[in-house]
């Protein structure tokens, strides 16, 4: 694990939380959107915070597939949950907000997985040979172009 | 009946996310490490790479099933049931998957952090 592939793990915590946010802000603005009017949801993505939210999620995604690339699922999936965490800290420390002992209790049990996550392996036998052969595959093409 | 429908939604939900990230993970292990590519071949190589593994693609149809069953999950039950009982139940399923699918060793640590990260989502909800 590099610098780099943590900075790819924390982008996954922070856009899909801010992206979440926004989305839900921009839809509280919009009010009910239904089925039976689906030119609404469409002139929706107009809506700055859901255009907002939109790219942030996107920036999610490519963070999220990125991590897979390099790393076991069971390890990249506890990171989406500190989510959770950020938004409830957020709320405390920022806006003042009173947080229940089951929530701190939620936020202990979720940073106790994450770090028990965290402290092993990323990745566990079993892609190290898939990962070969994709990189064979490039070399070929590599060496076709070169040829070519 | 609006709760058996609203855990029918629940199950869907977990089984569709579950289904979606171990493709999608299953296809980015195929295409390998993307930010090596990156160096060795540009950006242009991983865009055209990614989206050409079929899996990425049945991948994206499962989230796209999870999303339409959450928003048909919320109009049945409360946003403070389906919403962590279902992504609490991802974490577990998502550890059985990628141990049975995936032959990812998930040894007694990543047990725990499955099980903790799900009590955790239910307690956050409460």
């Amino acid at each position: 694990m590099t610098f780099r592939k943590y900075l790819v793990l924390a982008g996954i915590t922070l856009f899909s939380t801010t992206g979440d946010s926004l989305l839900a802000r921009g839809m509280k603005e919009l009010g009910n959107v239904s089925l039976h009017n689906l030119s609404g949801l469409l002139l929706s993505i107009l809506n700055p915070w859901i255009t907002a939210g939109i790219i942030l999620l996107l920036a999610f995604f490519a963070c999220y597939m990125s991590a897979l690339s390099w790393a076991d699922l069971t390890y990249v999936l506890p990171a989406t949950s500190l989510g959770y965490v950020l938004v409830a800290l957020v709320a405390h420390f920022g806006f003042h907000e009173e947080i229940s002992a089951t929530r701190w209790l939620g936020i202990a049990l979720i940073t106790a997985g994450v770090g028990s996550v965290a402290a092993g392996p990323s990745v566990t036998a079993g892609h190290q040979s898939g990962r070969d052969t994709s990189l064979n595959v490039s070399r070929n093409a590599i060496s076709q172009e070169v040829k070519s | 009946m609006k709760e058996l429908n609203a855990w029918a939604a629940i199950a869907l939900i977990t089984l569709a996310s579950t289904t979606g990230d171990v493709l999608l993970s299953y296809s980015m292990k195929r295409v390998g490490d993307v930010g090596e590519l990156w160096r060795r071949r540009g950006p242009w190589a991983v865009i055209g790479r990614v989206p050409g593994t079929p899996t990425f693609a049945l991948g994206l149809m499962a989230m796209g099933v999870a999303f339409y069953s959450l928003l048909f999950g919320l109009s049945w039950g409360n946003l403070s049931l389906v919403v962590p009982a279902s992504a609490s139940l991802t974490f577990v399923a998502n550890a059985v998957a990628a141990r049975i699918f995936l032959h990812e060793k998930v040894g007694r640590r990543r047990w725990i952090a499955a099980l903790l990260v799900a009590a955790g989502v239910v307690l956050m909800a409460v």
